[in-house]
């Protein structure tokens, strides 16, 4: 009897955190399986589901969607880019800073902490007028470097915590073997640092995909921009077609919950016990 | 002097040997933290230096002092981080609790739990939208059937549009801080709570002498870290409301785009730097903290 109570008053909380997470995601799911104005209707069902959506999305048969394909691809390369380059840029410096003890090391940990805690959206405009400086404004390249300055700080301090982790004994061990930087780099630090580079790695690829702020702002030619700059778009029409909209919504958001959920074991494992030392 | 160090040293040659390897190790250090450093000069600093040079002109702070809608965005921003901080991590921290009951059931619930998270904000913040609008949208036709009077009209009324942003932050950013806030209790020793059940504590004493104790400087860092990223929520609001009604809505982290869009640059610099000296104290406790 006892048991049953601790069961149903699990099942109290379990309920309305399912609704509570489901529902809007469910609510997206409907609208892109219902027929053009049935949605509306708020039922739990459409009395005929259909594909429709997604074959008006995917054939871009709207002149919305018109470059759909093209901003997918876009979205995948800069996710791409950003995911490889922050991890090549934080590895390099985690290595330095956590295994070589290179000179000035905390200082630079201390300038990555700080520039992890300056708000995104604060540093979206000082960043739009330095890429028009550089000449980069409107074209890839910028929201690229954008968006790895903004997932490097994070990515360096996970690594360097979880470098710091490695037994100092491997090295010394390496160091009378008479190993030199670059093969303690090969041999030691990077096999062992692998889950935390596929979790590191994920989170800026994850980061870049889905970012909308900087993309709208320093990307402006419908064919250079992402999948969520289109989809933004659509909210400044009045005659937007939302079922088409949720749609391509919905395929947008696939890739990164697939992805996700093939890294999650690292993701989990990683992301959080940084933030759990203190 | 570097005689006698070098004569010293000559005694041992693996030392010595590991002293040449050292300096050639701080060559590769030094080279290896320049990619970081040259992102951070040109990303980072540079934009910074820039923006503060583009907010230097007091004349623009006379102008955004005057402004009605930057003492609104202020206002809500400050209820914004009040009320969507605390709540989100009390939820956070009683959600960490349930998810640590080891349940198969309750270990599926928290692989879509995640979800919120994991995908982008632009469509399901779309989706919210769309729930809420007040002719077609399912909660006022829920609302019409049950009650047979027409629902409000949501978003267009400043206090229910701030809410819901609100709202909608919780529901994007509740499942990172309830995963990172689970693995601090996993952390705790089940001993002190085996020796709690045999002298008969209960739940809330649990709570009380063994999980907060052990969970509340982590609950504090949360607490300052969520504040910086809340800060910078640009989509919740700026995709739900759009700022308005009225720019009623707006937030410190969506005024830039508004001046922006109002070709009032500085403006939007000045904005962003009014913030600084407020969120200046607490960077610099937070790098001292997570930088031991």
């Amino acid at each position: 009897m006892r048991k049953f109570f601790t069961e149903a008053r699990l099942l109290l909380v379990a309920i309305p955190v399912f609704l509570w997470t489901m529902i809007p995601l469910y609510h997206l799911m409907l609208f892109a399986i219902s027929p053009k104005d049935t949605a509306f209707k708020g039922k739990l069902w459409p009395d005929d589901p259909t594909l429709r959506n997604f074959e008006l999305v995917l054939q871009q048969k709207h002149y919305y969607l018109n470059n759909f394909w093209h901003q997918m691809w876009n979205s995948l390369v800069i996710a791409l880019a950003v995911g490889f380059i922050t991890l090549f840029v934080a590895t390099a410096a985690a290595f330095a800073i956590s295994r070589l003890r290179v000179r000035g090391g905390r200082l630079i940990m201390n300038l990555a902490l700080l520039t992890y805690f300056v708000p995104a959206a604060f540093l979206a405009l000082p960043m739009y007028k330095a890429m028009a400086v550089y000449g980069l404004l409107n074209t890839q390249w910028a929201l690229i470097f954008a968006m790895v300055a903004i997932a490097t700080p994070y990515a360096i301090w996970v690594l360097k915590q979880a470098g710091d982790k490695l037994p100092i004994e491997l090295d010394e061990a390496a160091i009378i073997d008479g190993a030199t930087a670059p093969q303690l780099f090969r041999f030691i630090f990077l096999p062992l640092m692998a889950p935390s580079m596929v979790a590191v790695g994920t989170y800026a690829l994850l980061l870049a995909w889905n970012e909308y702020l900087y993309a709208f702002l320093l990307l402006s030619r419908d064919v250079d921009t992402t999948l969520a700059v289109a989809l933004g778009a659509f909210l400044s029409a009045d005659d937007s077609p939302w079922e088409l909209l949720m749609t391509a919504g919905l395929i947008y958001a696939l890739p990164p919950a697939a992805i996700y959920y093939a890294f999650r074991r690292y993701m989990a494992a990683d992301l959080t016990s940084g933030s759990v030392k203190s | 002097m570097s005689q006698a160090a070098s004569a010293d040293l000559s005694a041992f040659p693996a030392a010595a040997a590991a002293a040449g390897r050292m300096s050639s190790w701080q060559n590769w250090g030094t080279l290896l933290v320049l990619p970081y450093l040259a992102v951070f000069f040109v990303f980072v600093l540079y934009p910074v230096g820039y923006g503060l040079w583009l907010g230097n002109d007091l004349q623009s702070y006379r102008e955004l002092f005057a402004d009605d809608i930057f003492w609104r965005s202020v206002v809500n921003t400050i209820i914004f981080l009040g009320v969507g901080v605390n709540l989100k991590l009390a939820i956070a921290l009683l959600l960490s609790g349930f998810f640590a009951v080891p349940r198969w059931w309750i270990r599926l619930l928290g692989l879509l739990f995640i979800l919120p998270w994991a995908v982008p904000s632009i469509p399901t913040i779309l989706s919210f939208r769309f729930m809420l609008n007040p002719e077609w949208g399912v909660i006022n036709q829920v609302y019409y059937n049950l009650t047979f009077l027409d629902g409000p009209n949501w978003l267009n009324n400043p206090t229910l549009g701030l809410s819901l942003s609100i709202v909608v932050h919780i529901w994007k950013s509740l499942p990172f801080w309830t995963l990172i806030l689970l693995a601090g209790r996993l952390a705790i020793s089940k001993e002190m709570y085996e020796a709690a059940a045999i002298d008969g504590a209960s739940a809330l004493q649990r709570f009380r002498f063994i999980t907060w104790p052990s969970m509340r400087q982590l609950y504090l860092t949360c607490t300052i870290l969520s504040m910086f990223f809340t800060l910078g929520d640009f989509n919740s609001v700026y995709l739900l409301t759009g700022g308005g009604p009225a720019d009623l809505t707006h937030v410190l982290a969506t005024l830039g785009i508004r001046y922006i869009r109002l070709d009032q640059v500085d403006l939007a610099m000045a904005s962003i730097i009014c913030a600084l000296p407020l969120m200046a104290p607490l960077m610099v406790f937070m790098m001292r903290r997570l930088s031991k």
